[in-house]
Order: structure tokens, then C-alpha cells, then sequence
């Protein structure tokens, strides 16, 4: 009670504080036309409001976290309400089967707009899931992640435009051929950790947008790829409505499918290896586990994700040049890696789905986006590191095995 | 009495230079199958190093470290990465406990697994019978390994929320289930209360005559050492000064020194 009344008496210093300091700026006003002096008291309110508010918000915040680590120590349950439910399996799979129908009905529901943006959230799914194998499970940051998308859609790009290969044929082949340059990006950078492996990875990342935008006989410079082949379907022939919905459809298909890969994998014996490397890298060796092979399979199977979908995403724009991967979109994937929760599927989805649709349903706010997500990652990383779901792992059941454990 | 003995590692002028500084200087030690020994010293002799040598962390110097299995050909270790040292059957824990935190306890010891199994990621994803199976044993053996430690009960706790003496009986467990014939324990009673380490000598013993598993641990606390190993190997300044039975080491002069300090210092 008395630190809630100091915490009170704390803000409201704070709040005197700011009004102090923004008085001269936001209230006296001198207009020079009429020569009088306009005092806007209004102004004064909302700062003192406005600052009071927050500040009240902020403490009450890092108190709730201190409590929270107060109760860890002691050995006590500091999963939220979600985390929960989340861990009750029958309730994830009713869950699963909602949001499964209601994916499926919402371009029928909905326009082409609506569909459209929800194919480039999906798009950042995938991307976010994958990008989870080696920020996520394996711990390896990746800033150049983009690149691997963009292998893709180029692959697919080039390849069309000289050859006129179909989508269906060239979605593995992107993925493959990500999946090759994750190898070869993996090799040097084995024995990097830390900032350096931010450095090259982020080296990668420019070098890929360099080359396509300087090597015009491969990609057509920065003027790009256009007329690219929309997937088909039979040789029917789709307004763009329902070619709309087809792409959408493809994707939810592509998000099902990377979900239950990347969900196997992560409780798998590969899966084990990679977290293990991302705790201590010493310890993993040592127990028998292959650094170069595990660290080099989390990054082709990363990139082999972002290779399928740029092939997608090449498909449904139907133009794609250099300015699509820059390395901003890295850093936004990465976001939602991070903010989404590290090495935990549904967080990433959740992540993929915040980031992507929030800034395009407020886009009268389109010019604070960049401050917000600014914001809003700082006060993630002070608030809840983890992200918003935190990974799950697996448990195991042995009712059998008690109790005859002799024979062993 | 122990020449009879089938030796399993046979370490040879194992030397060490960091620079110009010589933490390992040519110590040679042999362990035969069955042992306990140990490795003692004061803090600084190199002991940790010793480790790092025969388990691949570092690459020597000089000397040679040798794997003798029982049935299967001399393996020369030196160069070698830890990992395939682990898979030759040599499996070790560390001073600072260095446990998978944000794994749970049971998968801790499931990584211990990784190299005796091979299910690589395609079978994973599709996640056939044989996988299945695979993974039903990894989960029974590494059950198994947590019920010889004491820790079952714990089996889905994250690791980092172990208490001290557990997580350090947990190392053991999951170099334990990389199936190894020679253990090398780094520490293993390292800020443990007297019943903590009553129990740990305990299951050094259980593990050593019911899994046929040779150990050979570093320690200071004095009284374990003299109570569980021989032979007793003395390093001070990267050089071995002594080596022997505890009776032997107790009455050794140059032992007495190393620990205590030389009279004419005083």
C-alpha cells in the first residue's frame, strides 16, 4: 500500500516535472501578428495528464516485474494465464481446429483487399517460422535473412522469364536453392557468434541486394523481373479475385505445412541439438553433438523456407526487384521472431500477425509507424524478453517405466 | 596388481602452452579399467586444462593421449573435436556446471544420446516407425539414467531451476548417456553440503561397479578423494608430482609441500 502511494507521489513529481519543463514550448504562445501572448492551458493538462499516466504505468509495470521475479526465486508459477491454457493440449487442439475453419472461410467472408494483406501476413509467417529455426531453436541471429527470400524469388523470376517454368515445379527448386545458399553462407561463418555473425550475415544481406541491383544481364538491375507467371491451377483460367483467393489458399497450405515441419522438427532429435547449441555451445560438443553439421542444417533448413515462399511471393506480385529486400525487411522479420517469443511457433504467428496487420489497418498513423515499433520493442525487451509466448517444451510420460527399472 | 588390468587411456607427455605459458607440462597417467582415480592439486595446477586436452577442447602441444577400448583398436585423440572424443567413449562434466537451461531436465540427458542415435531431419519430419521407436528408447534410456541419479522426479523441470547439488548429478546423468567407458568428472562435489556429497559418493561408486564405467575425477574436497580413488595423480604448476595410493600420497613429502607450502617459506 505504501509503495503504491509512493509510486502515486512519484508520478505525480514526474508529471509537475514535465509541465515544468514543457511550459515555455507548449503553452505560452507569443503571436507576433496581434502582439499578445496566448496562454493555452489546455495544453498543460493533457502534458500533466498525459505524462502522469504513463509514468504511473511504467511503475506499476517494473513493480509487477519485480514481484513476478520475487516469485520465481522462490520456486513459485510465473506463466501468465495464456501460457496456461496453452500448455492444456486438448484446449490447443480445439483452438487449432477454430482457427484452421476460420482461415478458411475468411477470403469467402471477406474482399480482395482484406485477402490480400492477410497473404502477406501469411507471407511473414513462414518467413518468421523459418528465420525461427536460427534465431529461435538454433541461436544464431541472422540480419540478412531477406537475402534467402529474395534467392527465391529471383530463382523463380529468372527462371521463368527465360524458360517459362510453372510455379508448382519452381516452389521446391526456390527452396532448394535457398537451402544451397544457406549452406554456403553457413560455411565461413561456423566458428562466428555473437556480433560478428550479426556483421556477416548482414554483410550477406547487402551483398545479395547489391549484386541484383548491379548485375543486369542476371536480374535486370534495379528495373526488376515483371510479367512473372501467377500459379496455376490446371490451366484454368481466374479473374484476379479469385486468382486472389487461390494464392491465399496456397499460403494457408504453405503456413499448415511449414507449422507441422517446424513443430516436429523442434521435438526431434535434430531440434534437441539445435536449442542445445543455442544454450552452451561447449557443452554441446562435448556431449557428442556435431557443431559444424547441426549449425549448418539449421541454416539450410531456415533458408529453405524463405527460398519457397519468395518464390510465392514473386508469383503473387508478379514484379520483383531489389528495393523488395532490403534490409529492413530483415530487421522486421527478426522483429517479429523476437517479439513473437524466441523458438515458439504460436509466438512467431502471433509476432508475424501484430507487425504486419497492425501498421496496414492504421495507416492514418503511417508516419509514427516507425516510432511505435521503435517503442514498442523497447518496452518489449524491458518488459517481457521472452516475447509474447514464451517456447513450450515438450513433456514426457513414463507411466509404464516406473517402478521396473531394474532390467536396465 | 593393476598392471593386470586392461589400461583404457594412456595419456603421454600431455603438454600445454598458452603463449609462453606452460599450463600442462608433459604429465603422463594411465587408467586401467575399474578405477577410480583422481586427479588433485592446488587451485592453478592445471588440472582443468589436463580435461581440455584429453577431451578435445584444446589441442596439446605435445604428447600423445591414447584410447585404448577394450576389443577395438588403439584411437589416438589428440586433434580430435570433443564430439568425437564423446563418440570414442569418453564423456565428461564441468567445473562450472554448464547444463542446457532453457531444456528440461529429461532432454538434458536426451542430448547425451544424440551421438548413439541417427535419425537425421527428414526422417524426423516425417516421423516413420523406426523414428518413433527411437525416440520411445532415447526417452526410456534417458529416464533410466535420471532414476540412477535420483532426479525422476524432476524429469520435466527446466534444469536452470534445479537446486545446486542436482544440477550437478544431472551433468553426470547426461554424460552418462552418451554410453561411455571412461568418465571424467571435473569438480563433481563443488559447493555441495556433507549429505549432498555422501550421496555423490555414493553413486560415483554405483556407477563404477554396476555400469563398469572407469572414472577419473579432479576434486579438492580431500576427503572424498581418499575415501573413493585410487590411484591418486598430484599435479602443482602443470608438472605431476606425485602418483600413487592415498596412503601413499597422504605420506608423500612433495604432497605436503604443494598443499601446505614449503617450511623454509613460513
Amino acid at each position: 500500500m505504501t509503495t503504491m502511494m509512493q509510486e502515486f507521489k512519484q508520478s505525480i513529481i514526474v508529471s509537475i516535472w514535465f509541465v515544468f519543463l514543457t511550459f515555455p514550448l507548449v503553452v505560452v504562445r507569443v503571436n507576433t501578428m496581434n502582439n499578445v501572448v496566448e496562454w493555452r492551458w489546455m495544453n498543460m493538462v493533457w502534458i500533466a495528464a498525459g505524462s502522469f499516466v504513463l509514468s504511473y504505468l511504467w511503475r506499476y509495470m517494473l513493480a509487477r516485474k519485480l514481484v513476478q521475479k520475487k516469485v520465481e526465486e522462490a520456486g513459485g508459477d510465473t506463466r501468465g494465464k495464456l501460457q496456461i491454457l496453452l500448455e492444456d493440449e486438448s484446449f490447443r487442439y480445439k483452438a487449432m481446429g477454430v482457427l484452421l475453419i476460420v482461415a478458411l472461410i475468411y477470403p469467402q467472408v471477406f474482399d480482395t483487399y482484406q485477402t490480400t494483406i492477410m497473404i502477406s501476413a501469411l507471407i511473414y509467417v513462414v518467413l518468421g517460422l523459418g528465420l525461427n529455426i536460427n534465431v529461435g531453436l538454433a541461436g544464431m541471429l541472422d540480419l540478412g535473412y531477406v537475402a534467402f527470400f529474395g534467392i527465391g524469388a529471383y530463382t523463380f523470376a529468372i527462371i521463368n522469364h527465360h524458360f517459362d517454368v510453372s510455379f508448382w515445379l519452381m516452389l521446391p527448386v526456390g527452396g532448394l536453392v535457398g537451402c544451397l545458399f544457406g549452406i554456403i553462407l553457413g560455411f565461413p561463418i561456423l566458428r562466428l557468434r555473437g556480433d560478428y555473425l550479426a556483421i556477416v550475415t548482414l554483410g550477406f544481406g547487402m551483398i545479395f541486394k547489391v549484386v541484383m541491383e548491379n548485375w543486369t544481364a542476371l536480374s535486370f538491375g534495379p528495373s526488376g523481373i515483371a510479367n512473372i507467371d501467377k500459379p496455376g491451377l490446371f490451366g484454368l483460367d481466374m479473374n484476379l479475385a479469385s486468382h486472389t483467393n487461390y494464392i491465399y489458399y496456397i499460403m494457408i497450405a504453405m503456413v499448415v505445412f511449414t507449422i507441422i515441419v517446424t513443430n516436429r522438427l523442434k521435438n526431434s532429435r535434430i531440434g534437441r541439438a539445435w536449442i542445445a547449441l543455442r544454450e552452451d555451445e561447449i557443452a554441446c560438443v562435448a556431449m557428442g553433438i556435431d557443431m559444424a553439421r547441426t549449425k549448418l542444417s539449421a541454416y539450410a533448413l531456415g533458408a529453405f523456407w524463405a527460398g519457397m515462399v519468395g518464390v510465392l511471393f514473386a508469383s503473387k506480385t508478379t514484379f520483383i526487384n531489389p528495393a523488395s529486400f532490403t534490409f529492413m525487411e530483415s530487421a522486421i522479420i527478426l522483429s517479429i521472431v523476437v517479439l513473437g517469443g524466441m523458438g515458439s511457433i504460436l509466438g512467431v504467428i502471433l509476432g508475424a500477425f501484430i507487425l504486419i496487420l497492425l501498421p496496414e489497418y492504421m495507416r492514418a498513423f503511417s508516419e509514427y509507424r516507425m516510432l511505435a515499433f521503435g517503442a514498442a520493442m523497447v518496452l518489449m525487451m524491458i518488459f517481457r524478453p521472452q516475447g509474447i509466448i514464451s517456447g513450450l517444451r515438450q513433456k514426457y510420460e513414463y507411466k509404464g517405466l516406473k517402478g521396473q527399472s531394474n532390467d536396465g | 596388481m593393476a598392471d593386470k588390468k586392461h589400461k583404457l587411456l594412456e595419456v603421454k607427455g600431455l603438454t600445454m602452452d598458452f603463449g609462453g605459458l606452460r599450463a600442462v607440462d608433459s604429465v603422463s597417467l594411465e587408467i586401467h579399467e575399474g578405477e577410480i582415480a583422481a586427479l588433485i592439486g592446488p587451485n592453478g595446477a592445471g588440472k582443468t586444462t589436463f580435461f581440455n586436452c584429453v577431451t578435445g577442447i584444446y589441442n596439446p602441444t605435445k604428447g600423445d593421449v591414447l584410447l585404448h577400448p577394450k576389443g577395438l583398436k588403439t584411437r589416438r585423440l589428440n586433434g580430435l573435436k570433443p564430439n568425437k572424443v564423446t563418440e570414442m567413449g569418453l564423456a565428461r562434466t564441468f567445473q562450472n556446471i554448464r547444463l542446457f537451461q532453457e531444456m528440461t531436465v529429461l532432454e538434458n540427458v536426451m542430448i547425451g544420446r544424440h551421438c548413439r542415435t541417427k535419425s537425421g531431419i527428414f526422417r524426423s519430419i516425417i516421423r516413420d516407425k523406426s523414428v518413433r521407436e527411437e525416440e520411445r528408447q532415447i526417452v526410456e534410456t534417458s529416464y533410466r539414467l535420471l532414476e540412477k541419479v535420483g532426479l525422476e522426479d524432476f524429469a520435466n523441470e527446466f534444469s536452470k531451476n534445479l537446486p545446486y547439488g542436482a544440477q550437478r548429478r544431472l551433468e553426470i546423468a547426461r554424460a552418462m548417456a552418451t554410453d561411455p567407458f571412461l568418465l571424467l568428472l571435473d569438480e563433481p562435489a563443488a559447493g555441495m553440503n556433507p549429505q549432498e556429497t555422501d550421496e555423490l559418493v555414493h553413486l560415483i561408486r554405483k556407477i563404477s561397479s554396476e555400469d563398469k564405467i572407469a572414472i577419473l575425477l579432479i576434486e579438492h574436497d580431500m576427503k572424498l578423494v581418499m575415501n573413493i580413488s585410487d590411484p591418486i595423480y598430484v599435479m602443482e604448476y602443470g608438472k605431476k608430482i606425485a602418483e600413487g595410493t592415498p596412503q601413499q600420497i597422504k605420506d608423500n613429502p612433495k604432497v605436503i609441500e604443494a598443499y601446505l607450502g614449503d617450511d623454509d617459506d613460513a
